[in-house]
């Protein structure tokens, strides 16, 4: 089997660890969403909107705390991608393309550094959302809240990996470093305001409602509140209720995008000229 | 297995560009060859095409015994590279970068690592061993990409331009080290635009110029086909001159060069000297100035192109160490 993505791997992570400033903005930046914006927004939202009796309701700040996962994730994981941008700047892609390894290699081991660092940031942002009191995991015995950072990791896992081949096809295609973050800042905006992250999409117009159904991060998103909040439960004046196979569903359209993206991108590696 | 090199027709262009036009060549086992000519002649393309980052679009080469088109992967293991710009992660030490780079070429373990350390030595790098590559001379750096070249045991390293931008004293420790590595048996392919470079490291050169092979031969045989010796005359009458030399036993051409004459000789200079003198005051021609000189590869050059390589580089040196510079 090969193995050279562990080698690539091991060199994302350990340039990852050794810049400071990189890890601190890691840390900082989900922090900082959470704590500024899911403060603020929770404390006007949860005055306009009424609770409605009889069905668990969640504030706002729980409520959108999946949306600053998903939100992470998709600005940790396509800007990661502009790690290979660079070593095709300083040539090191030459030294990669020009050994027996295979090109997809280079390809898994960034994207598995991309998860790495994805679930570094997760386990951040549930454990500053619990001091600043996101109620995930409210009211699970010990038994189902393990199934639900189990799943919630799942959930991560993919939607990462989804993300990171994405974010390394555009890198490997496109030459110029102000292009790519021009591409990258270009989807980040659609993907994230077309989704549930931050509001409900139930609200939203038709075609929208339509094109977010088909948006890999809501169907993430719905993931995390699954697994994070439960099954059943109201916010903003919205009801939920996922079934079972809904959330089936959402895992297997996650698996669907991070295989397309795979055939994308291994085709640009593959047809990616290095000189 | 004498030739380790073998390229046949083989050609290269970018779009309308024809970068390498149906050049021949090969190249022995054990040899310093190397690829001599000014920026953009077409070397780059060539030996990118031989260490596989670019398609082979036309032609045929074999390196080690081994198909370009068909055997790329054993190709790619039997070859070391030393590229023409800079190729460190700045963010990793002298150690890691031989570990990345034994890794990715699938060296055992117990191997990669008493590899590395030999190595380390060979290139006395031992006290910078956990130094990042960002703290590194030009010197060093090159050093730690020679030494990763070798890490793999090649048949062939390829070197690109290995001295491109170092100090003449450096320079010269390069060389010493590119020698030891031939020494040992491994094979040496160097492109080269400095002159001195060529002349000083090898067995075989080969003169390349817009995409084409102008002359091929050892250093020697080179500057031999020039002649012995060449003098170079300024006169108070250059037309003149040339009528009365042109004829002359022992001389083998008379050109024109920007301050006066170039006359080439094929005897031994300084007993010919004279001759010369006394047959231009018998035709009443004064000299103005008069020295004498070996040929150099630089005459070589430009007796094939018409061209002096450094003419050739003024703009371009520019342009290339702009490029190293960038982020």
């Amino acid at each position: 089997m090969e193995t050279g993505f562990l080698t690539v791997y091991w060199r994302e992570m350990l340039k990852f660890n050794r810049s400071k400033i990189m890890l601190f903005v890691a840390i900082i930046q989900p922090a900082l969403w959470l704590i500024l914006f899911g403060i603020a927004m929770s404390n006007s939202f949860d005055i306009i909107i009424p609770e409605i009796p009889s069905i668990m309701s969640i504030d706002y700040l729980t409520f959108m705390a999946a949306g600053i996962i998903a939100m992470t994730i998709l600005f940790t994981c396509l800007y990661s991608g502009i790690s290979i941008l660079i070593d095709k700047q300083f040539g090191l892609m030459k030294e990669l393309v020009a050994s027996p390894m295979p090109r997809s290699q280079i390809l898994i081991g960034t994207t598995f550094s991309g998860m790495t660092k994805s679930f570094i940031q997760v386990i951040i942002i549930i454990v500053i959302g619990f001091v600043i009191g996101v109620q995930f995991f409210y009211g699970y015995s010990a038994q189902s809240a393990f199934v639900g950072i189990m799943g919630i990791f799942a959930f991560v896992a993919l939607f990462s990996i989804g993300l990171m081949f994405l974010s390394s096809a555009i890198a490997m295609k496109i030459e110029s470093h102000e292009a790519v973050q021009g591409v990258i800042t270009l989807l980040t905006l659609p993907l994230f305001f077309l989704s549930n992250a931050l509001y409900p999409i139930e609200s939203f117009p038709a075609p929208l409602k339509l094109i977010s159904a088909f948006n890999p991060l809501t169907h993430f998103i719905d993931g995390v509140r699954y697994f994070g909040i439960g099954s059943d439960f109201t916010a903003m004046g919205t009801e939920y209720s996922y079934e079972t196979q809904d959330i089936l569903i959402s895992f297997t359209f996650l698996a669907g995008f991070a295989i397309l993206m795979y055939f994308i991108a291994w085709r640009t590696f593959k047809n990616a000229v290095i000189a | 297995m004498n030739e380790i090199i073998k390229v046949e027709n083989l050609s290269h262009s970018y779009g309308d560009l024809l970068a390498v036009d149906n050049i021949t060549f090969s190249v022995k086992k054990g040899q310093i060859f190397s690829f001599l000519g000014p920026n953009g002649a077409g070397k780059t393309t060539t030996i990118n095409i031989l260490i596989t980052l670019l398609p082979l679009q036309k032609g045929e080469v074999t390196l080690s015994g081994f198909d370009l088109k068909k055997q790329k992967d054993k190709v790619r293991d039997s070859i070391g590279i030393v590229f023409q710009d800079e190729v460190l992660d700045r963010d990793l030490t002298v150690w890691e970068t031989l570990e990345f780079h034994g890794k990715i070429y699938s060296i055992p373990k117990e191997i990669r690592r008493s590899r590395i350390e030999e190595l380390i030595q060979l290139v006395e790098l031992t006290s910078k061993r956990d130094e990042y590559t960002k703290n590194l001379s030009g010197g060093m750096k090159r050093r730690l990409e020679i030494a990763r070249g070798l890490l793999t045991r090649p048949d062939i390293l390829f070197l690109d331009e290995p001295t491109l931008g170092l100090d003449p004293q450096t320079r010269m420790r390069i060389w010493e080290y590119i020698k030891k590595v031939n020494d040992e048996g491994i094979t040496i392919f160097l492109t080269t635009h400095y002159m001195d470079e060529a002349d000083q490291l090898s067995d075989t050169i080969l003169i390349i110029d817009q995409g084409k092979i102008i002359a091929e031969g050892t250093s020697e045989s080179l500057k031999n086909a020039l002649g012995k010796d060449m003098v170079y005359l300024e006169t108070d009458d250059n037309d003149n001159t040339i009528e009365v030399l042109r004829n002359t036993k022992g001389i083998l051409n008379v050109k024109r060069s920007s301050k006066g004459l170039i006359v080439v000789i094929d005897e031994e200079g300084s007993r010919f000297l004279p001759k010369i003198i006394d047959l231009l005051n018998r035709n009443g021609i004064g000299i103005l100035s008069v020295s004498l000189k070996k040929p150099s590869l630089d005459d070589v050059f430009l007796h094939y192109t018409g061209r002096n390589i450094r003419d050739e580089q003024q703009g371009k040196e520019s342009f290339s160490s702009k490029r190293k510079g960038g982020i």
